[in-house]
């Protein structure tokens, strides 16, 4: 790629993000996540101090404190996600089809920067802030269960990079939308696929608790169409993998209930799905007249 | 010689079973004014799209100096203006300039935008935003970006549509100018007036097929040479200025009496509506 190329890229990247903070989409996701950070720690603040009052006998068996701490910390992973596919979606709504409805796009398109660079310039804008915004909220929550009740994860980054790359996937899912759909149906169309994922996902912990093998693989299978349902059940996996004991298996049946770790295969194909989406995008994209 | 900024050969579009283009040839030579009529829905904007890469043909080649139509070499070297167009709102007219300069890979800095918003009478709104424009500033500051990085082809299609009689002069006075400098224009207008008055060549589309070209003059051909007499007014069609010393001769010699003559030319929009059989989009 030569200089020019790269300028239009940075360019192109630049306009997502003064877009998303001219249109007030930051603004508005800041006051959200200001409150839902406030409310975690208020609630966070409660359930840890109902839990010092156990007593001694009940302590030894089961930590309160790793208890409360995995199960509302899970819960603020899974609301991270939903603001995080909320902002990846806002950024990259009418991208493509919206924009060139309303004659937004054409004048940029003519430009002599390419399809192709132009829709991963605006992936790289959408998916760079969202990865970045859930990364934020991700230690803010951290931090809040670290100063409330003494608790952080037993892995802090592999959790957080589970919950960016699905983000990233959320966006590129939301821009190969945007090739097809308008604005409206586009949004509509990524929510329900977001809802499926986290559908798949309630599936396996179902299948899990009452062990069905059948519902538990129906799940699995939807959750590597959805990569990102597997890389957040990944995530929370990893915030209680070192947990043993009673809690560890009473998190387990509980919220943590259909959790696995990643493995390499995981990581390996939600990159690959993750390339193909953005290619089938940049393909799309390319063959539509303006 | 070198060959035409823009050569358009044989080119077809079809949407599903409608042909939008069907065969139609045109060329656009450097500092040449080409104004492309037709009726609603005839193709031009088709054609201009395809000019610049944003519609795909179905048949037929488009180059932009010898390079095809939506290759980044073709789109480097134009600027284009589309009927329905959007700029960000929260943006500035100055800022759109800077941005558009960025993507076409326009070194001219703040002298380049500053000369283009003075060119379109918009100096005094670099920091104005977008939302805050009329429809008519947003059209003149649409003229000026298409302008950014001093393209060799313009493509404007209706650009004075939104303008006022003065909006529509100072266009028509830059458009004039690039000529001058040596740009190629395809216009794209309703307005043949406009078209007739500044267009070194006039290209008239119907139904995706090239229905007449040639310049206004040629186009326009003789009219009529009317003729007042004592026995009221007489209507020689097909008579042209050269007629009209015999015409009155002649009637003179046959007693009658001439209060006046007047030499008449078919007008654009004769030649126009004949071409396109009334048809309206």
């Amino acid at each position: 790629m030569n200089g020019s190329r790269l300028g239009s890229v940075a360019t192109v990247v630049g306009l997502s993000i003064q877009e998303g903070l001219r249109k007030r989409v930051f603004l508005a996701v800041l006051v959200l996540t200001a409150g839902f950070l406030a409310l975690f720690a208020f609630g966070s603040y409660s359930a840890f101090k109902d839990v010092d009052g156990f007593v001694a006998g009940e302590t030894e068996i089961l930590d309160p404190h790793a208890f409360v701490g995995a199960t509302i910390f899970g819960l603020a992973m899974f609301a991270t996600l939903f603001l995080g596919a909320v902002l990846a979606v806002f950024l990259t709504l009418g991208v493509v089809r919206g924009d060139a409805e309303s004659g937004l796009l054409q004048p940029i398109v003519v430009r002599p920067i390419g399809r192709t660079t132009m829709l991963l310039a605006r992936f790289a804008g959408a998916a760079t802030l969202s990865a970045a915004y859930v990364l934020l909220v991700y230690l803010a929550a951290c931090a809040i269960t670290a100063a409330t009740g003494d608790w952080t994860p037993d892995h802090l980054v592999t959790p957080a990079l589970g919950l960016a790359l699905g983000v990233a996937i959320i966006a590129a899912l939301s821009l190969l939308a945007s090739t097809i759909f308008s604005v409206t149906a586009q949004g509509i169309v990524v929510f329900m696929v977001f809802g499926a994922g986290l559908t798949a996902g309630l599936l396996a912990q179902i299948g899990n608790a009452i062990n069905s093998d059948s519902l538990h693989s129906i799940g699995r299978i939807a959750s590597w169409a959805l990569p990102f349902e597997g890389l957040y059940t990944a995530s929370l996996h990893a915030l209680i993998s070192n947990t043993s004991g009673l809690t560890g298996v009473v998190l387990q049946l509980g919220p943590f209930g259909g959790s696995e770790a990643a493995g390499p295969g995981l990581i390996a194909w939600a990159f690959a799905y993750l390339v193909g989406v953005l290619a089938l995008a940049a393909f799309v994209f390319s063959r539509r007249d303006l | 010689m070198p060959g035409p900024v823009l050569a358009v050969q044989e080119l077809s579009k079809r949407y599903g079973k409608q042909d939008a283009l069907a065969g139609v040839d045109l060329e656009v030579e450097a500092g040449q004014l080409v104004g492309l009529l037709g009726p609603n829905g005839a193709g031009k904007s088709t054609l201009t799209k395809i000019a610049c890469g944003l519609v795909r043909p179905s048949g037929g080649r488009v180059e932009v100096l010898g390079q095809p139509a939506g290759s980044i070499e073709a789109r480097a070297a134009l600027g284009y203006l589309a009927e329905l167009f959007r700029f960000p709102g929260w943006c500035t007219a100055d800022e759109l300039l800077r941005l558009h300069q960025r993507l076409a890979g326009s070194t001219g800095g703040e002298a380049e935008r500053r000369e283009l918003l003075d060119l379109v009478e918009l100096g005094e709104a670099a920091g104005k935003r977008i939302e805050a424009m009329s429809k008519g500033m947003q059209q003149r500051l649409g003229v000026a970006q298409a302008l950014i990085g001093s393209p060799r082809l313009l493509l404007l299609d209706e650009p004075t549509s939104a303008l006022d009689p003065v909006g529509r002069r100072i266009v028509r006075e830059l458009l004039e100018e690039l000529r001058r400098r040596g740009v190629a224009v395809l216009l794209n207008s309703h307005l043949l007036s406009e078209v007739e008055l500044i267009c070194d060549h006039v290209a008239i589309i119907a139904k995706g097929r090239l229905v007449k070209a040639g310049t206004p003059q040629e186009l326009a051909g003789p009219g009529a040479v009317e003729v007042e007499t004592g026995n009221g007014v007489r209507t020689f069609e097909g008579a042209g200025r050269e007629d009209a010393p015999r015409i009155v001769a002649e009637l003179v010699a046959a007693g009658e009496r001439v209060y006046r003559v007047e030499v008449r030319h078919s007008s654009l929009e004769d030649v126009y509506l004949d071409a396109v059989g009334g048809e309206t989009g």
